[in-house]
């Protein structure tokens, strides 16, 4: 009932600042989507020219198969709920879930209802009667949420909603935003955050920015396995992918590239002949490397120059020779090696990704 | 108040100004007050600081007549009390005018022709002479009296009653609350409108306004008086009514309430804006249930200066609304006084304060206002 398309979609800022370029996006029902990117992609401008608080400059949006292109925010079928959850401070916590239904001039017993509804839900009904300025950031922000919730939106609209809160209130909030959305399977959430780890666990599919452009539209775990390109691969994942480049010494249903340090690495992707003896870009993540005994095991060898214990983890900033930037291998627990060690590192064909030259995939 | 070893000079430095300003400012509207219940003979001897203290004074009375002489042995006598029931005490007198403080009270004054007076501390006197007193008019006696401090009220009775201030307190009134209303109201619509929504020429409007700000008020009260006259003939009633004093204040008043006013809301969380506009609300229903809520500093900070302005104002007073009897506001008032009663301070006194209660009163009340944080807990 409510999906979300959007057709072209611009934003051009009177000062013609292109913010947003060409994005064609459809979202199905009852989808929580994440939009991420890093600051300045366009990413909340997305999320408030949906919500309508922002005009479309040219392209379609469609809310629930209708263009609402020129509609109030209000006639959406959408609720929002902003980063510094903007509560009315001269309100209640009761009157500032109410309000929007007030205004709509539900009847009084149905206000009740939804209200009463929402801050069980939300386990708000002792604090009914308090000023927002009497509640701590995480109630703040569940009073924020229970004002959307009482509208029954087609939509939901979160703009960075955790990001007021400290961390372990973070994954507190987290979580019951995932509950929130199991209770609710049929509304559709549209959730904008720079923390790819609200990203990759919050949501259904999820939409990365760069630039005013969707770099990729995926489920988290196929962004994080088959990244369409380079600023996806390294964005996904922490610490970042190292990307090397290299040649491809052999195209065709396993490709071969050279690395700078000459070492030649068999890869089962698969290259058009085309590509033989161009520049590309090969990737590993660090956890995909393993430290291994001896060099004829490794396809990468180097001396660390920097040890990170964290316990759980161990990172490993080796120099490989003919490199610009240092390879991070994280290998799990913790590990006897110091500074200045050679290391060789190996590390499972299918992991391996390759870019070509323009920084995508041969991965599709 | 736990005080901290670390406090930085510059808080004591602040305290002491504050205590400094709290005096400068308490003083002369204490003396003001005192002075306006002080009983008009003592205000005009003495200042209101030795209020609490016995006066003294130099008074002249009459005896008795002649006619209530009895005899006594081969003397004639007049017996009587010069104070007549006042409290008091007599430290001096004296028979002449050029020696009113000759003889300590109590003791025995030998005057012309074998006349004696003898003033007593309690103000009884005795007047003996050996041959009978003739004429119809009493004795002169010149005395000085230490007169306990008597507080009263009749200043203000008579102000409010016979000098017509009453009257003038209800048209100042009459004059100021629309006047502060009315203006406040129209400039809060304005800046809300300036401040949250967009139309084409916003920032004309908004540098219109600030331009506004600095146009003298004496240059259109000539042009303001006469389209009112004109106006005024249009519908037959005449050009010197409160509708038109009002209006006058309002258009003198609202540039400078818009600016406020605008500066304050503008300032005010845009998301909480946004949201109440996701939440379905109209830009009227944003105004009443969102902006003038949360704006309240604000308007009760314009609403005292406005107050003020209005209260204290003579010019546009005497301009739009003339000076008789029946329109004349309390500023007016107090200039009439100044001319006719100006050497009683009892009465220019009493209707001083009666003048400032009002200001006090609004500032008082309002004042908590414009200390009070309202926007805690509305956005982190």
């Amino acid at each position: 009932m409510a999906d979300v398309k959007l057709t072209h979609v611009k934003k051009i800022y009177s000062n013609q600042v292109e913010v947003l370029k060409d994005i064609n996006l459809d979202i199905k029902q009852g989808e929580f989507i994440v939009f991420v990117g890093p600051s300045g992609c366009g990413k909340s401008t997305l999320l408030r020219m949906i919500s309508g608080l922002e005009e479309i400059t040219s392209g379609t949006l469609e809310i629930d198969g209708q263009v609402v292109n020129d509609i109030p925010p209000a006639l959406r079928g959408i609720a929002m709920v902003f980063q510094s959850y903007a509560l009315y401070p001269h309100m209640s916590v009761y009157d500032n879930m109410a309000f929007s239904l007030q205004i709509a001039k539900v009847s009084k017993e149905e206000v009740d209802l939804q209200v009463r509804k929402a801050a069980d839900l939300l386990q708000l009904t002792d604090y009914l009667d308090r000023l927002p300025k009497a509640l701590s950031g995480g109630q703040r922000q569940r009073v924020a949420i229970g004002r959307a919730i009482v509208r029954r939106p087609k939509v939901f609209l979160f703009d960075e909603p955790l990001s007021n809160l400290d961390a372990a209130l973070r994954v507190a909030t987290r979580m019951e935003i995932a509950n929130l959305k199991e209770s609710m399977p049929d509304s559709t959430m549209i959730y904008v955050t720079h923390d790819q780890v609200e990203a990759m666990t919050l949501a259904d599919r999820i939409v990365l920015l760069s630039g005013g452009n969707i770099e990729q539209v995926g489920a988290p775990l196929d962004l994080y396995e088959h990244p369409a390109n380079v600023f996806v691969a390294k964005f996904i994942g922490s610490p970042a992918m190292n990307v090397v480049p290299c040649k491809i010494e052999k195209a065709g249903e396993q490709t071969s590239v050279s690395l700078s340090s000459s070492t030649i690495v068999n890869t089962p992707i698969v290259t058009d002949a085309g590509e033989q003896s161009k520049q590309a870009f090969f990737g590993i993540r660090p956890e995909d490397l393993v430290v291994v005994d001896s060099e004829e095991q490794g396809f990468l060898s180097g001396k660390v120059s920097f040890v990170e214990s964290l316990g759980e983890a161990t990172l490993l900033y080796v120099q490989v020779p003919g490199c610009d930037e240092m390879v991070i291998a994280k290998q799990a627990g913790t590990l006897a090696i110091k500074r200045g060690d050679s290391v060789h590192l190996s590390t499972l064909p299918e992991k391996m990704h390759l870019f070509d030259n323009n920084e995508l995939s041969y991965r599709r | 108040m736990i005080t901290s070893s670390k406090r930085s000079p510059l808080t004591y430095l602040v305290h002491a100004t504050v205590l400094f300003l709290v005096i400068i400012w308490t003083i002369p509207t204490a003396g003001l007050f005192i002075s306006s219940i002080r009983d008009k003979d003592q205000l005009s001897v003495s200042g209101w600081w030795t209020a609490l203290s016995t006066s003294e004074q130099r008074l002249v009375k009459r005896a008795h007549e002649p006619k209530s002489q009895v005899q006594e042995g081969d003397l004639f006598v007049i017996r009587g009390n010069i104070l007549e029931g006042a409290s008091g005490e007599i430290t001096q007198f004296g028979s002449s005018s050029l020696k009113p403080e000759a003889f300590v009270a109590g003791s025995v004054a030998e005057l012309k022709r074998g006349r004696t007076l003898q003033v007593m501390e309690n103000g009884d006197y005795v007047l003996t002479s050996p041959t009978e007193w003739k004429g119809s008019r009493g004795q002169r006696i010149f005395y000085t009296a230490e007169v306990p401090p008597r507080f009263t009220l009749d200043n203000y009775r008579e102000v409010l009653s016979t000098e017509g201030l009453g009257q003038s307190f209800l048209n100042s009134l009459t004059v100021t609350i629309p006047a502060t209303v009315i203006p406040i109201l129209v400039a809060a619509f304005a800046a809300y409108a300036l401040a949250w929504m967009r139309f084409p020429g916003r920032a004309l409007f908004i540098a219109a306004v600030v331009g506004l700000l600095v146009v003298p008020l004496q240059m259109s009260l000539i042009p303001l008086l006469k389209s009112y006259n004109f106006i005024g003939d249009l519908f037959g009633v005449g050009s010197k009514t409160y509708m038109g004093i009002w209006l006058a204040h309002t258009g003198f008043g609202l540039p400078l309430a818009i600016y406020l006013l605008r500066n304050y809301i503008s300032g005010l969380p845009g998301e909480i804006i946004e949201s109440a506009r996701v939440d379905g609300a109209s830009d009227f229903d944003i105004f009443r249930k969102i902006v003038l809520p949360l704006s309240f500093p604000a308007l009760a900070s314009f609403a005292i200066f406005q107050f003020l302005w209005v209260w204290n104002d003579l010019l546009i007073a005497m301009v739009f609304l003339g000076n008789n009897e029946e329109h004349l506001v309390l500023t007016g008032q107090l200039r009439e006084l100044l001319g006719s009663r100006g050497g009683n301070w009892e009465i220019l006194t009493a209707s001083a304060f009666i003048t400032i209660i009002i200001p006090l009163c609004v500032f008082f009340s309002l004042q908590r206002y414009l200390v009070r944080g309202l926007l805690a807990g509305s956005v982190k």
